[in-house]
């Protein structure tokens, strides 16, 4: 028997494992038919999955975390046993704005915290507050940017203007001067330095080498009501996955994800963040990026709760989010290990890892770590900054940060 | 009660204004979502916006809500959640709506359902639009393949029509399919199109 799911996703390089789910038939032989609708906001792909129109989507991680915690329009318990991915942003800025920063730019890519004072100095010499385009205030992207902005000191709600706009009106607005740069998912930041409006500035991979970034997100009650269901589509995911991270693929997959009903966007420029070639100014030989963006290896889909905390830690540190232990367990819990482990329990070829918490930031070389089965090995997993978040000491890593002024 | 419809299709707009006013509602405003409507949205103080769910700038719209001090009361999605039918009409209609806090559902009720109604008798109007195009352009291709056929096989205009549908018949095809694959293979033989 069939069972047909309704997964809502906005056109973004990081849908690929949903897609080749469907298209490389890996959730048909579970069983499953993916019906994958296209939307354009994430509040309507929100809407789609809190009042029932859709089962699951592919959502933002802060943003899964922002809805069970009340702080976006609509309020609901959502779950999340399953990462899409991980890494993918671009920070890309106007060509002028940048000139005021390192020319070479793989020295500015390899050095986030030096470029993050330079453009801070940048700030000072730009006419105006630069005006950066975020998706989502709730994104992976404006998270990361903030901390990268305030580790030179700079207030992202005082010193710069976050506008937020969808990923796909972002080389529009460039080129409008609405806004002077934006983080998005790809291919969005490859597409506006393809149309020579704008360079690379910081990659997301440097600024959090494994930084969380799109789960699939059910509500909690529908998760807890429908496991046999749930367990069929994560090993249909967890198969598509490895088929995605697989190099031999990358060509065959950034050409099904220009497709229309997907991405639409060239190939070409989609096939930049899967393979890692990355290239941050027209007309520039591509920077090799091996970890641009990852989908099956080091368990990436596997969702550890304490990033889920970490996501947390900073929703609390913009003042987004009260700290207090009911919020901290409801934003904890959003992610779900146990229902990963249940599901892909009998499925040899998925690595499962033990603990379910771990220090985030603290991998700076590849590390072997217990696994229930097979071998893992986590990848580097710092951040630019050095700092390690200990998910059992949150205070602790608040107060570690300067106090905004 | 001040009602804004951010739209950027002025026919769907269009429609949606008429029957509120119709309906007796008279503070309307179009605003498309383009440039600076947040602050435009700001400075005339809605109680009701209603916006096209399909719209990319939702996410623009609900951030203004969330950090706008212009807006003296909160803004929500759809007033009363409970109303699932509701709900679930607007949402397959593409209706998304965001209500000041404080205004009472039995007021917001029925320009929720009109605009429901509205929504969908455009969208309707689109699918008939788009049809009568489609029909238009399937009328030319025909004809041009009918004319081939008379060029070609000195055949009279109803003989040529005949012909193509019973082709159609026989391969289970529709005619303006079987005229398409004879103009194709007309031009890639050079042959002249009539």
């Amino acid at each position: 028997m069939t069972t047909t799911l309704r997964i809502a996703f906005l056109p973004l390089t990081d849908v690929a494992v949903l897609a080749v789910a469907r298209e490389k038939g890996f959730a048909g032989r579970e069983g499953i038919s993916l019906d994958l609708i296209r939307t354009t906001s994430w509040a309507t792909l929100r809407d789609r999955l809190v009042f029932g129109q859709a089962q699951a989507a592919h959502m933002l991680a802060p943003l899964a975390v922002a809805v069970t915690l009340g702080l976006s329009q609509q309020g609901a318990s959502l779950a999340a046993p399953y990462k899409l991915n991980v890494n993918g942003n671009m920070l890309v800025m106007a060509r002028d704005f940048a000139q005021a920063l390192d020319p070479d730019i793989a020295r500015r890519l390899d050095d986030p915290l030096g470029t993050a004072h330079d453009f801070a100095a940048a700030i000072g010499l730009w006419r105006r507050k630069p005006v950066i385009g975020v998706v989502h205030r709730f994104s992976s992207h404006a998270i990361m940017l903030r901390y990268w902005l305030a580790s030179a000191g700079v207030d992202p709600d005082r010193d710069v203007i976050l506008r937020v706009l969808p990923p796909s009106l972002t080389t529009e607005a460039m080129r409008a001067d609405e806004i002077d740069g934006f983080i998005a998912g790809e291919p969005w930041g490859s597409a506006a330095i393809e149309a020579g409006l704008a360079e690379t500035v910081a990659v997301g991979e440097r600024i959090w080498r494994r930084g969380v970034e799109k789960v699939l997100a059910f509500r909690a009650d529908w998760l807890e009501a429908n496991p046999d269901t749930v367990d069929r589509l994560l090993r249909a995911l967890a198969r598509a996955a490895a088929w995605c991270d697989d190099a031999a693929n990358h060509e065959a997959l950034a050409h099904l994800l220009s497709d229309p009903r997907y991405v639409d966007q060239p190939a070409e420029l989609i096939l930049r963040a899967l393979s890692g070639e990355i290239v941050a100014q027209a007309g520039m030989a591509p920077l090799s990026m091996p970890d641009f963006m990852l989908f099956s290896r080091e368990a990436t889909p596997f969702p550890w709760r304490s990033q889920a905390l970490w996501i947390y830690s900073q929703l609390v540190r913009w003042k987004m989010a009260e700290h207090t232990p009911g919020n901290m367990a409801k934003a904890g819990g959003v992610f779900r290990p146990d229902i990963f482990r249940r599901a892909l329990a009998d499925s040899g070829d998925v690595a499962l890892p033990g603990a379910s918490m771990k220090l985030e930031g603290a991998v700076s070389s590849p590390l072997a770590v217990g696994s229930k089965r097979g071998e893992l090995t986590l990848g580097p997993d710092r951040f630019f900054d050095g700092r390690v978040f200990d998910p059992e000491r949150i205070e602790d890593f608040l107060a570690g940060f300067d106090a905004p002024q | 009660m001040r009602i804004v419809i951010i739209d950027d299709s002025g026919l769907r707009a269009t429609v949606l204004e008429e029957g509120l006013r119709e309906a007796g509602y008279d503070d309307i405003h179009i605003v498309p979502p383009r440039g600076a409507f947040v602050a435009r949205l700001e400075r005339m103080a809605p109680d009701v916006v209603l916006m096209d769910l399909g719209s990319p700038s939702r996410d623009t719209l609900e951030e203004m809500l969330t950090v706008s001090r212009a807006l003296a009361r909160p803004i929500a999605m759809f007033v009363d959640r409970s109303d699932e039918a509701m709900i679930g009409a607007a949402i397959d209609a593409g209706v998304s709506a965001y209500v000041v806090d404080g205004l009472r559902k039995e007021r917001v009720r029925p320009v929720l359902e009109l605009a429901v109604r509205r929504f969908n008798a455009f969208a309707r109007i689109q699918a008939e639009l788009e049809e009568a195009r489609t029909a238009l352009s399937d009328r030319k291709i025909i004809d041009r393949a009918k004319s081939i056929l008379m060029n070609q096989r000195g055949l009279g205009e109803a003989d040529a029509y005949a012909l193509l549908r019973t082709s159609a018949m026989n391969q289970g095809k529709k005619i303006v399919d079987i005229a398409q694959a004879l103009v194709t293979a007309s031009d890639l033989l050079g042959g002249s199109a009539g």
